[in-house]
């Protein structure tokens, strides 16, 4: 009996091993899959246009050329869309976090009166939304055509973001709230001196959503931003790609305007690099909060 | 709304006035987010009823025409509506049987991997995509599969001996970008569903493997059964955004020639309402894609709830 099962045990463990080995190569080749296109990327914006044009793929280049890099700075376009991303990332993540906890607070208090009618009217925008249409009109009656808070104010708060937020608020123990009123401090003053301080880990993630979102943005800007000097950093990078085609991906031809020559391949991949640098450096500091976050909402959805 | 029961120091009972002059500050914390609800969110709901309108920007809200339910007419009646139902169903169904499980395959893989370091390098990795703008993501599509000197398409064109256009012709266009959604948000997806696996008793497992179970048997009795709610979640949200193709991806993909193929209901209300100026017209249908959204939404959590499970809310 102790005989059959441990062979049985041996058999099986032989061909669970494969297994095992199998689900390590499948899971390691997909993660390289994702970051080999970057390094392709970041190679070939230091590589010459020759070099691109003959190897189809290399993560380090034979001959190194710094001439991309110059190329977009002298043109700017991408430079003066970062610049703008950044102005919109830091400001709307401030406006974000200044809606979202604010809202979220009273909503999390059980005690708050009134409480179910303002849940049901936060899950009535879940169910149903006006669409894009009245939203674009709302926006230009309102005059937010070309101005940064077209890309700010119509997603002050996101819904699934302020659930997170208002489930962390109320796991904190009331315990401290109830100590604080005893010693006099308002509600408003609990929420700044002990709910937001108590918040941080919850805070930092939901900080990094809204940015994320801001900084990637494409089709806001697409919508509501005509003005050239408002150009974010996406849309800059996507008239950037466009053009080092040379032309349309179906095969029409692009009018260049005052931009000029066509830029070369490496251009496109030096824009693509230096609009993606902002995100790569701070995703090594902001990983574990991200985790957390999306942690912390999945505990009740 | 019976269980209002207040924390011992505020319990002072009176009328609901004073109760609520006595939550005072938390109704001015209240009062930012509730006026961007109704300015944002609210505004717009009302503002579906220039579809029932031949609405002109220089006649306003007040003055334009009403027309009824023409609008839906036309739309139902035209040519568009069935290309338009295609694509986007096409697209959506595809993603419900590929893109969706995705996550859920790699985190039960993910969830097999004891080698520690291996696992939190091959998670790193995987998650930097979801940080990447869909610009980036269509142009190295661009750069990989072009035909003259992308990568994969050498590669494809070394295995079938001809060149395939992936990035025009319409039959791919689906599959691109289902194929680019994985590639994506795969790796992220995965964190809620490792969430919920970290919470499983070991014991379980160990109980399992005591009574003979092997790894499949494992994955299929303790695994998924630990991940189902999550899973049940996931889908009502998925089911809910069923004519939701996402504005990002497809605008950057589509082009003249994979056109047929890539019009879906978010690109089509765009180029006729903001494009074209059809305000009436693209209202309606974004309307009719509202609904049906509810409509999705809801049935899908009622049905989660008759299944015993959890729903949305």
């Amino acid at each position: 009996m102790a005989a059959t099962n441990s062979k049985n045990k041996i058999k099986r463990s032989v061909g669970d091993q494969i297994v095992q080995v199998l689900i390590y190569i499948f899971v390691g080749a997909f993660a390289v899959s994702t970051v080999l296109p970057f390094l392709y990327v970041v190679a070939g914006s230091f590589a010459t246009e020759r070099e691109l044009t003959q190897r189809a793929f290399f993560v380090i280049p034979h001959e190194f050329s710094l001439n991309a890099y110059r190329y977009i700075v002298n043109d700017g376009a991408i430079f003066r869309g970062l610049k703008n991303s950044l102005f919109v990332t830091i400001v709307g993540t401030l406006v974000n976090m200044a809606f979202t906890t604010t809202f979220a607070y009273p909503l999390s208090r059980r005690y708050l009166k009134g409480r179910n009618f303002f849940m049901n009217m936060v899950i009535i925008t879940m169910l149903f939304s006006g669409g894009m249409i009245p939203g674009y009109l709302l926006i230009s009656n309102l005059g937010m055509l070309d101005s940064f808070s077209a890309l700010i104010l119509p997603g002050a708060i996101s819904v699934f973001n302020m659930v997170i937020v208002k489930n962390f608020f109320q796991e904190i123990p009331a315990e401290l709230e109830e100590a604080a009123k005893i010693d006099g401090c308002s509600d408003i003053g609990i929420f700044f001196k002990i709910i937001l301080p108590l918040s941080k880990p919850v805070l930092a993630s939901i900080s990094l959503f809204y940015a994320v979102g801001h900084w990637n943005d494409y089709f806001s800007a697409m919508l509501y931003i005509r003005d050239p000097n408002k150009e974010v950093v996406q849309i800059a990078l996507r008239r950037i790609v466009l053009l080092a085609g040379g032309a349309n991906p179906d095969g029409s031809p692009i009018d260049f305007g005052d931009l000029g020559a066509p830029p070369e391949k490496a251009v496109k991949m030096a824009a693509t690099v230096v609009s993606t640098v902002p995100i790569l450096i701070v995703y090594p500091f902001v990983q574990k909060y991200f985790t957390q976050g999306v942690m912390v909402g999945a505990v009740k959805g | 709304m019976a269980k209002n029961a207040q924390p011992a120091a505020v319990g002072k009972k009176g009328s609901l006035w004073k109760q609520v002059y006595q939550q005072r500050g938390l109704y001015l914390l209240l009062l930012p987010g509730l006026i961007y609800l109704i300015v944002f969110k609210y505004f717009p709901m009302f503002g579906v009823i220039i579809a029932f309108q031949n609405f002109s920007p220089f006649l306003g809200f007040f003055k334009s025409p009403w027309v009824g339910f023409e609008q839906f007419r036309l739309f139902f009646a035209g040519n568009d509506f069935l290309v338009l139902m295609r694509n986007t169903l096409g697209i959506s169904i595809l993603n419900l049987l590929f893109y969706f499980p995705a996550p859920i395959i790699l985190a039960l893989f993910l969830n097999e991997i004891k080698c520690s370091w291996y696992k939190r390098f091959a998670q790193t990795l995987v998650y930097i995509p979801h940080f990447i703008s869909f610009v980036i993501v269509a142009s190295l599509s661009y750069t990989l599969f072009n035909v003259n000197d992308g990568i994969i398409h050498e590669i494809l064109q070394a295995i079938t001996g001809k060149s395939i256009d992936i990035l025009s012709k319409p039959k791919y266009f689906w599959g691109l970008i289902v194929g680019q959604s994985i590639w994506k948000e795969c790796g992220y997806g995965t964190i809620v569903f490792l969430a919920a696996l970290s919470g499983v008793d070991v014991q379980l497992y160990e109980a399992a493997k005591v009574d003979g179970a092997g790894r499949w048997r494992l994955m299929w009795h303790v695994t998924l059964p630990a991940i189902k709610s999550t899973i049940v979640i996931m889908l009502i949200m998925r089911v809910g955004s069923i004519l939701n193709t996402g504005y990002d991806q497809i605008f950057l993909m589509r082009n003249s020639i994979n056109v047929s193929r890539a019009e879906v209901i978010d690109t089509y209300v765009y180029m006729r309402g903001v494009s074209g100026g059809q305000y009436s017209y693209s209202t309606a249908v974004g309307l009719f894609k509202s609904i049906v959204g509810m409509i999705m939404v809801i049935s899908a959590d009622r049905l989660a709830k008759k299944m015993g499970e959890s729903g949305l809310y």
